[in-house]
C-alpha cells in the first residue's frame, strides 16, 4: 500500500469505528430500528439506546484522540518517543482530586463535583511542574520538566495512596475503578467539556506542526531555522495538558492511548508532525471507541474497565510493530 | 552580509570566567572567515551570540549593520545558515525531509511547499553529493554522511551567509575537501562563510582571514600569515609547534613537535579554565 493511501485508509476508521460503537452492543436491537432512532423515529427501545451509545461513542471518541493528540506532542516537546500525557503528573493531580472527592462523599454535592476537582488537580501539577521548569527569563527546560514532571506525580501517587490507606473499602473500589477509566454514563456535558477543550487544541497543535519538526533536531537547530522555540514549547505543552486535563477529568485515568497509538503511528507514517497530529487525533478516537465497545460487550453484561482494555489491546499491537520495525 | 562584534562579553550562568571576554571581530561580507582556538576557547559561544540565541552580557553584535537581537527569527533564518556542531534526533526523519526543514523560515505556517522550495532542496541535496541518500533515515547514516546533509539544510535555507561550527570534523579527506571547495566556490559567488575549525592547515588553504582564540579572548586576526607564527600558536595551543610554508599550496602548515619537557614547560596546563 503507498503511504498517501495508508493514511487515508486510516484517517476513514473513526467513522467505521463510530459506526460499530453504535450498532454493537450487549442489547441486540435490528439496526434498521437504530438508524431510524438516529433520526428521530425507531422503537421506543431503539431510542433509548441511541440515547446512551451516542455520547458514550462521542465522548471515547474526543477522550481518545485529544490523548493520542498529547501524547504526539508530548513526544515532539520531550524529544522522546517513549513519552505520554501523564509523564508529566497530571494524571496524578487529577487523581488525587477525584480520590478526595469520594474519599470525603463530596460526590453527593452533584455530578459535577468529581470532573471539576479532577481538573483542579490535573492544574495544580500542570502549573507545579511549569513553575519548576519555567526559569526567570522564562525559558522553559524539557529536561527540568521531565524531571519535575515525574517527580510531581511520585507525590500525587503518595498523596493518593495516603487517602485510600485512610478510606473506607467502598471509597476504595470506586477510586480504583475511577482512576483505570470509563466512559460509561457519558452525558452530552461530558462530550461538551471534551469538545471544548480537544478540538481547539487541535487546530493550535496542527499550526505548530511544523515548527515541532524543527524541535526534533534540537532546540538550537531548530532556532537556526527560524522557529521561535521557547513560544513554541510553551505553547505545546500548556495546550496538550489542559487536553490531557479535561480528558482526565471526564473520563478518568485512561492509560495507553496517548503512548500507544503516536508511537504506533510513527512506525507506520512516519515523523512529519503535519500528518502525525491529524492522524493521532482521529486514530486514538478510533481506538478509544473500539476498546469501548469491547469493555462493554466481550463479558456479556459486565464492564470491564475501558483501561484495561486499551492495555490488552494496546499492549501486543505495539509489540508487534516494536519487532517491525527493528527489521 | 557582514559581521561585527564590538567588545562582546558573555558569561553563562553558574560559571565562574566569561565564556568571551571582550571579543572584537569583523567578517567582511563576501569573504571566509575561519575561526581557530583549543577546545573551551569560546568559539561555539560566539557562534551562538552571533545566531541571537546567547546574549551579550557587554558590547555588541551587529549582523548586517543591525543588531542581532533586532532581528526576527526567521528573517535571521533567511540570511544565515548555521549548523551546529552536534546534533541528536530522536526520531526517524528521511534525508529529503531534514534537508527540506532548510525552507521553514520561507514558509508560512499554512503554506505547503511550491516549486521554488523543491528547486531549493535538490540544489541542496546536489551540491553537497547526497542525492542518493534522500529516502534514507537520518538515524542510519554514517558520520559523514549526517555532516553533508546538515550542510545540505543550511544551503537549502538559500541564505547569504553560512556559519558552521566544525562541519568537517568526522568526514574523510575526499568529502573534507568537497566540504571546503563548496565553500570556498559559495564565497566566490557572494556567500560570507564563518568557519570554526581545528584543521589548521586547511584553514590556512581555504580562508581569507583567521581568528584565532583562546580563553574567550582574540589573540591574533588577519590573514593565515600573519596568524601562524610559532610563538602565538605554541602559547595558545600549548604544545611545540613548527610552521612552515607548503611548496605545493603556498599556504603556511603547522606541524606539532613531540612534546619535549626539557625545551619548553607546558605551562598552563591543557585544562586551563
Amino acid at each position: 500500500m503507498t503511504r498517501r493511501l495508508r493514511i487515508g485508509a486510516l484517517a476513514l476508521t473513526p467513522i467505521a469505528a463510530g459506526m460499530a460503537g453504535i450498532f454493537v452492543g450487549s442489547v441486540q436491537v435490528p439496526p434498521a430500528d437504530l438508524l431510524a432512532a438516529l433520526f428521530g423515529g425507531g422503537s421506543a427501545l431503539a431510542s433509548t439506546i441511541v440515547e446512551l451509545r451516542v455520547p458514550r461513542v462521542l465522548l471515547a471518541a474526543l477522550v481518545g484522540g485529544g490523548l493520542a493528540l498529547a501524547g504526539a506532542t508530548f513526544q515532539a516537546l520531550l524529544r522522546n518517543p517513549l513519552a505520554e500525557p501523564y509523564i508529566l503528573g497530571i494524571s496524578g493531580g487529577a487523581a488525587t482530586g477525584a480520590v478526595a472527592v469520594l474519599a470525603l462523599g463530596l460526590t453527593t454535592l452533584g455530578s459535577w463535583a468529581l470532573p471539576l476537582a479532577a481538573f483542579a488537580g490535573a492544574l495544580l501539577a500542570i502549573l507545579l511542574v511549569f513553575g519548576v521548569a519555567a526559569s526567570a527569563d522564562r525559558r522553559l527546560d524539557v529536561r527540568v520538566l521531565l524531571l519535575a514532571g515525574v517527580v510531581v506525580g511520585a507525590f500525587f501517587s503518595a498523596a493518593i495512596a495516603m487517602i485510600l490507606a485512610l478510606a473506607e473499602a467502598r471509597t476504595v473500589r470506586s477510586a480504583v475503578l475511577w482512576m483505570m477509566g470509563s466512559v460509561a454514563g457519558a452525558s452530552w456535558s461530558d462530550v461538551g467539556v471534551a469538545a471544548a477543550y480537544t478540538l481547539p487544541a487541535a487546530l493550535i497543535l496542527l499550526g505548530l506542526a511544523r515548527p515541532l519538526n524543527l524541535l526534533s533536531v534540537g532546540e538550537e537547530s531548530a532556532a537556526y531555522l527560524g522557529a521561535d522555540v521557547e513560544s513554541v514549547k510553551r505553547t505545546a505543552y500548556v495546550v496538550a495538558s489542559l487536553v490531557t486535563a479535561a480528558g482526565v477529568a471526564v473520563a478518568g485515568v485512561i492509560g495507553f492511548v496517548g503512548l500507544v497509538i503516536p508511537h504506533a503511528l510513527r512506525l507506520v507514517v512516519g515523523s512529519d508532525h503535519r500528518v502525525l497530529l491529524p492522524l493521532s487525533l482521529l486514530v486514538g478516537a478510533t481506538f478509544l471507541v473500539l476498546a469501548d465497545l469491547g469493555a462493554r460487550t466481550l463479558l456479556g453484561s459486565t464492564e470491564i474497565p475501558i483501561g484495561v482494555v486499551t492495555a490488552f489491546v494496546g499492549v501486543p499491537v505495539f509489540l508487534v510493530l516494536l519487532r517491525r520495525s527493528m527489521t | 552580509m557582514r559581521f561585527e562584534a564590538r567588545d562582546l562579553v558573555v558569561r553563562y550562568p553558574g560559571s565562574r570566567g566569561p565564556a568571551l571576554d571582550g571579543v572584537e571581530l569583523d567578517v567582511a561580507s563576501g569573504t571566509l572567515y575561519a575561526v581557530l582556538g583549543p577546545n573551551g576557547s569560546g568559539k561555539s559561544t560566539l557562534m551562538r551570540t552571533l545566531m541571537g540565541i546567547v546574549r551579550p552580557e557587554r558590547g555588541e553584535m551587529l549582523v548586517g549593520g543591525r543588531p542581532v537581537a533586532a532581528w526576527d527569527r526567521r528573517e535571521l533564518a533567511r540570511n544565515i545558515g548555521a549548523v551546529p556542531q552536534v546534533e541528536s534526533i530522536p526520531f526517524p526523519i528521511s534525508v529529503r525531509a531534514l534537508v527540506a526543514m532548510g525552507r521553514f523560515p520561507h514558509l508560512g505556517p499554512l503554506r505547503a511547499e511550491g516549486p521554488e522550495d523543491h528547486a531549493a532542496v535538490n540544489d541542496a541535496l546536489a551540491r553537497c553529493d547526497v542525492e542518493h541518500l534522500v529516502s534514507r533515515n537520518v538515524q542510519t547514516l554514517s558520520g559523514g554522511e549526517l555532516q553533508r546533509v546538515r550542510i545540505a539544510r543550511a544551503l537549502a535555507q538559500r541564505p547569504r551567509a553560512l556559519v558552521l561550527d566544525e562541519p568537517t570534523a568526522s568526514l574523510d579527506i575526499r568529502h573534507e575537501m568537497a566540504i571546503l571547495g563548496l565553500l570556498r566556490r559559495a564565497v566566490d559567488e557572494g556567500t560570507t562563510v564563518l568557519l570554526i575549525t581545528h584543521h589548521l592547515d586547511l584553514a590556512a588553504r581555504f580562508a581569507d582571514r583567521i581568528l584565532l582564540m583562546d580563553c574567550g579572548k582574540a589573540v591574533a586576526e588577519g590573514v593565515p600569515a600573519e596568524v601562524y607564527t610559532e610563538p602565538v600558536l605554541e602559547q595558545v595551543y600549548r604544545w611545540p609547534l613548527s610552521v612552515r610554508t607548503d611548496e605545493s599550496t603556498g599556504s603556511p602548515r603547522v606541524i606539532p613537535r613531540d612534546a619535549d619537557p626539557s625545551e619548553r614547560p607546558l605551562e598552563p596546563p591543557l585544562e586551563a579554565h
